[in-house]
């Protein structure tokens, strides 16, 4: 249906021309972009660069007024919804953490587990011993086993970022998004979260939003900056960094 | 339309009492001809009839008149008769002078089929040539209808003297009328006739065109054909253009009052189930001030609704900014518990009114500028919709422009689009929210003051405009004044389209099951905001 | 996976609520039956007939509380399926009548003979049947429902709109119903029933026997939403209830879910308008009034919404309450009264009667176990659960 007869890019996630606008003001400005498999890539960019709203595409959330978006290089996402994109293995972490707040740790974990999501298969669903494995490993991954117990909504702001990290380890995609992962965040729990994601990038590709520069530079990754909804620079944190169009839009001198 | 005519035929009748009370009365055959009618026999009662009728006498209109009504009361044993007024005072028939009261004795004249056809003959010769201008349009239509061949004398003597352009057109549809139904007029005089019928085009023509049986000259059953379907179609453009205005001003009703919920709910985001009760208690307000000035000073009626627009703004305008400050504003961002509260607020407000003005309908007058009606082609346009056609574009304006222009309008925007932004930029923004939702209340209040002139002032008045302005805010999409104004508009026009093909309940289900496919197509209504800020 | 104790002091109030239903609808039935009229002891007929309305509608504010309560879906036109369901029941004991109608027409109601039919409209057939009703009594509002929110849902209309549009679908209904013309007995509905399944309606036992059934109703409807709820699929209601975007991105079709419980919801309401019908003798247009659904919400919210037994037991506090106070020398003021309630218990009492005893609850014990735990040992494992600010 939205899979093509070959495949037209080796890149996991591709967006070319993409245009978006919300009442006339351009939000997306004929933005390309393509990250490899097993790929790690920061995205920088001042407030209003359209970080958020090319997140809002690629999941679904936003339909581009035009240009193409593809996924594993054969799945054309500006036709699916946010549910079959999920589906195909692309999970988000929100720039404002998003956990289920009046359930548990471990059941906002079990939610997010990749098994049969359907109605049915949720209503006759009988816990085994795979998933609470898995959850438990997660569990210690996001170093939050001792709270398993405790309601999402009781935990601290750094807590509930990781849960929600947490949640798409359970998820298991093949691209992770993850929005501003350290905002609010002690230095301290930057460091572990760089660490953490350097660690889940062995085996997933990962698009990283995020301000803080150090935590970028901790990352080592490829880095693209936005500007007005389209690239501006792309390359390594050095390159990008001393890029004068960069220092003058977004650095600052 | 009808009370309309009644409140005319009741004036002439007034003023023709003045008349006849200045003139001194005097004994002869007119006394003699009113005796007539206390024999309680029918051949007597139709020679009075003649004999009045013909008198000139300035009595004879209201005694006729009375006849026709039944308020001719006649007293067999003093044979008496007296004239009952529609206002409940009485005359002495013969002389015009005005007693205390009927005996018992005295019983309505009776009246047969026969009689009263000559009792309308007769009215209608009578008023052919009164003074009075609405008089004489009243008697050319009523001839036009019964088309009396007597009637054809006095109708040609009339239109001979009159001068009044629309009296002279009625008069000539009646002369028409009358000869294209008479027997031994000539085939010119039928064929003029035809063409002067179709000339007037309006439904009654449309009747007496189809109803000239086959005994005619065929060249005058052809003619008559073509008008038929000429009037036909010109009637059928004419009923589209009736149910365009129908649709206006159920539009514009809808639009009074979706205004203030498309500033509590569009511009607030709060759902405020006791709207309704604002414009009810906008409607009261009205009857409370009218009550006023009926008790102290009958002479400012006609102004009492300029008087309660005011008022009605600041009392319901009041109560709002009372409800924000007590409870919504403590249910900001739990749109549905808002719902619910404010639901259990309607239920008490309209308790609290039924309990101070009672369950029942009260009354509320138009003031004569509201009241009538005037005919544009074949369409009849009352006042009180026109004006308040005319009111809610007004209000429209008036709102439109204060949020623009105004400073506390600035400042409401402000709010709307980014509170913390406004806080930090010195708006008090609680100030503004209690401001806002006054605004919007005061305006369902004013809105009453206009719903109280054309709906039944009761407790339940609020409940029937909650759904349909609910309706109408969302279909135009929330947080766009236009949109309101598009949304309601559109829902008037299409529901008074609807309403002659599927009836009126059906048409109103059809809107509404229209309306529910329509959200499902466009969740956020004609003109959605798009963007982020949506999902917020 | 351990139980935690939410879950575990719920399911034990679970436990009595069944336990006092299940008595009240084998005791009172026999105490109304076996004790001789007048004595201490036994409940009159009429106490019974008005208790089995407060029964059914117990189980309408267990479907509210299953959309709403756990799934955030406000739904304003319940009453509609309340009242469908109603209408299917109140069919059947239409065509029961049979010859002693007024009219005494073997096949039409005495309406439709009032009314001229000449033959029975399409829309009855089968209604003689009582299989059949029952049938239609979960399929017509399940089917609305699920016509209804599969439209709605897949179109993402959510929160206020939702509300709002389902209070515009049951207000359509109540015009249509009041039509002559609609073929259900127009403003006057469907009255002076005779019999169900053969026995008179009027008759004490009928009437006993139909009070156990509603009771039974409310236990399976109880039954039905717990194990919704504490299934996995209930996690995911919740999830979607508190941040439905949420749910999307993790690749629940939230759409499918809501559409689930939105007819099963549906259903139930049918069932116990069904339910009530023969109990109160008559059905008519009014049930789909606007005002009756946005009622059954606020039963909801007095008893606390998210918790099964706090929703059956508003229903059943907030009917008493009518009854009591719009009998009385207080009726004129019963109207302030609801008034208040709607708007005192969302602003003091969100969590409503239940919700609230046990967030208290909760909250004490948790200070006793701190107590105990500072104590005893810091090592314990598992932390408390602690209750949403």
């Amino acid at each position: 249906m939205n899979v093509m007869d070959t495949r037209a890019t080796s890149a996991m996630l591709y967006l070319d021309g993409v245009h978006v606008s919300f009442d006339g003001f351009h939000a997306i400005n004929n933005l390309s972009l393509a990250l490899e498999p097993g790929e790690m890539r920061a995205i920088i960019g001042p407030n209003g660069a359209g970080k958020t709203t090319m997140m809002d595409i690629i999941t679904g959330k936003t339909k581009p007024d035009e240009g193409t978006v593809l996924f594993d290089g054969v799945t054309d996402l500006t036709r699916l919804d946010e549910t079959r994109i999920a589906e195909l293995g692309i999970g988000r972490k929100f720039q404002k953490p998003t956990v289920f707040e009046s359930q548990t740790v471990q059941d906002n974990l079990l939610l997010a587990l990749n098994v049969d999501h359907s109605v049915k298969g949720t209503l006759f669903w009988r816990g085994s011993k795979a998933e609470s494995e898995r959850i438990d490993k997660v569990l210690e991954t996001i170093r939050l086993t001792d709270a398993r117990n405790r309601l999402a909504g009781s935990l601290s702001h750094g807590q509930k970022q990781w849960l929600e990290i947490g949640m798409l380890l359970a998820q298991d995609p093949k691209l992770l998004l993850v929005d501003e992962p350290v905002a609010g965040m002690t230095d301290v729990e930057t460091h572990l979260t760089a660490e953490l994601l350097k660690e889940i990038n062995k085996t997933h590709t990962i698009m990283v939003v995020e301000h803080d520069m150090t935590f970028v530079r901790e990352l080592g990754v490829k880095v693209t900056c936005l500007h007005e909804g389209t690239v501006l620079a792309e390359g390594t944190i050095d390159q990008v960094s001393s890029n004068e169009r960069v220092i003058e839009v977004y650095l600052g001198r | 339309m009808l009370s309309n005519l009644s409140a005319r035929l009741c004036s002439f009748v007034l003023s023709l009492f003045l008349i006849a009370f200045a003139l001194p009365a005097f004994a002869g055959p007119f006394e003699d001809a009113v005796a007539k009618f206390a024999n309680d026999d029918y051949s007597d009662t139709e020679e009075a009839i003649g004999t009045v009728a013909s008198s000139g006498n300035k009595l004879a209109f209201p005694i006729i008149s009375a006849l026709q009504d039944g308020r001719l009361m006649a007293d067999p044993d003093s044979k008496k008769v007296y004239v009952t007024g529609t206002d409940g005072k009485s005359i002495d028939a013969a002389t015009g002078e005005a007693v205390a009261s009927v005996p018992d004795s005295a019983s309505a004249v009776r009246l047969n089929n026969r009689l009263r056809r000559s009792v309308d003959a007769a009215l209608g010769s009578l008023t052919l040539q009164s003074p009075d201008l609405g008089a004489r349009l009243q008697a050319a239509q009523s001839v036009f209808k019964s088309r009396e061949e007597t009637a054809l004398e006095p109708v040609e003597s009339a239109l001979a003297k009159e001068t009044n352009k629309s009296v002279k057109t009625a008069l000539g549809e009646a002369r028409a009328a009358i000869l294209l139904f008479k027997s031994d007029a000539t085939e010119v005089q039928k064929l003029e006739a035809v063409a002067t019928i179709k000339a007037r085009g309006d439904q009654d023509a449309l009747a007496l065109l189809s109803d000239i049986g086959t005994d005619q000259p065929a060249s005058v059953t052809k003619a008559a054909a073509s008008a038929i379907g000429s009037i036909q179609s010109s009637l059928a453009v004419w009923s589209t253009v009736q149910n365009a205005w129908y649709g206006l001003s159920l539009g514009s009703v809808l639009l009074l009052a979706a205004i203030g919920l498309a500033i509590t709910f569009g511009v607030m985001g709060v759902i405020n189930m006791a709207h309704g009760e604002m414009v009810m208690i906008g409607a009261y307000t009205t009857f409370v001030v009218q009550e006023v000035i009926r008790t102290r000073y009958p002479a400012l009626f006609d102004y009492s609704l300029l008087i309660a627009v005011p008022l009605a703004f600041l009392v319901a305008g009041a109560i709002g900014m009372l409800i924000e400050r007590s409870i919504i504003r403590f249910l900001y961002g739990r749109p549905l518990e808002t719902l619910l509260a404010t639901w259990g607020l309607s239920l008490v407000l309209q308790q609290a009114v039924r309990t101070m003005f009672g369950p029942t309908n009260r009354e509320v007058g138009n003031p004569s500028w509201m009241s009538g009606a005037f005919e544009l082609g074949q369409i009849t346009i009352t006042y009180n919709r026109l004006w308040i056609l005319c009111f809610t574009l007004a209000v429209f304006a008036i709102l439109l422009a204060m949020l623009r222009y105004s400073a506390i309008g600035l400042e409401m925007r402000a709010v709307t689009q980014n509170r913390r932004m406004a806080a930090s930029m010195g708006i008090a923004t609680s100030r503004v929210d209690a401001l806002t939702f006054g605004l919007g209340s005061g305006i369902a209040g004013i809105a009453g003051v206009a719903l109280s002139q054309i709906d039944n002032v009761s407790p339940n008045l609020g409940q029937s405009y909650i759904i349909d302005s609910f309706m109408v805010v969302v279909f135009g999409g929330v947080g766009n004044l236009w949109g309101t104004l598009v949304g309601a508009f559109t829902l008037g026009i299409a529901n008074k389209f609807l309403e002659p093909v599927a009836g009126a309940v059906l048409g109103k289900i059809a809107i509404l099951v229209l309306i529910i496919l329509f959200i499902q197509k466009r969740p956020r209504g004609l003109f959605a905001l798009k963007g982020r800020a949506v999902e917020a | 996976m351990t139980p935690h104790m939410l879950t575990r002091s719920l399911d034990r109030g679970a436990a009595i609520f069944l336990a006092v239903v299940a008595a009240c609808g084998i005791l009172i039935p026999l105490s109304n039956l076996l004790l001789p009229a007048g004595s201490f002891l036994q409940v009159p007929t009429y106490l019974v007939a008005l208790w089995g309305k407060y029964v059914c509608y117990a189980i309408l504010a267990l479907a509210i509380d299953l959309i709403w309560g756990y799934c955030g879906i406000l739904s304003l036109g319940h009453g509609a399926f309340f009242a469908l369901g109603g209408y299917a029941m109140g069919m059947y004991l239409m065509r029961q009548i049979g010859t002693r109608g007024v009219y005494g027409n073997p096949i039409l109601p005495d309406f439709m003979v009032f009314l001229n039919y000449s033959k029975l409209p399409w829309t009855w057939y089968g209604f003689d049947m009582f299989w059949f009703a029952a049938l239609m009594v979960l399929l017509v509002p399940g089917l609305l429902a699920f016509c209804f929110g599969w439209l709605a849902f897949r179109s993402r209309v959510t929160g206020v709109y939702l509300s709002i549009i389902t209070q515009a679908m049951t207000y359509a209904l109540l015009l249509a119903f009041f039509r002559n013309d609609f073929g259900f007995g127009g403003n006057n509905g469907l009255t002076d029933f005779k019999d169900i399944l053969g026995f008179n309606v009027q008759a004490e036992g009928t009437r006993a026997a139909l009070f156990a059934l509603s009771c039974l109703a409310l236990i399976a409807s109880f039954l039905i939403c717990r194990t919704v709820v504490s299934s996995k699929l209930g996690k995911v209601l919740i999830a979607i209830r508190d941040a439905e975007s949420r749910s999307r991105f993790l690749g629940y079709r939230v759409e499918s879910y809501k559409l689930f419980v939105f007819t099963l919801s549906a259903c139930m309401a049918g069932v116990a308008g069904a339910l009530y019908v023969p109990q109160v003798g008559i059905i008519n247009p009014s049930e789909f009034a606007p005002g009756n659904s946005i009622e059954a919400v606020i039963w909801v919210a007095v008893g606390g919404r998210g918790t099964l037994v706090g929703a059956a037991l508003g229903a059943i506090v907030v009917n008493y309450a009518k009854t009591f106070f719009t009998s009385g020398v207080l009726a004129p003021y019963w109207l302030f009264m609801l008034g208040a309630l709607f708007i005192l218990v969302t602003l003091l009492l969100p969590k409503g009667i239940v919700g609230t005893f046990n967030a208290w609850r909760d909250q004490s014990k948790e200070k006793r176990s701190a107590l105990t735990t500072v104590s005893a040992a810091a090592e314990d494992g598992v932390t408390e659960p602690k209750m949403a600010e």
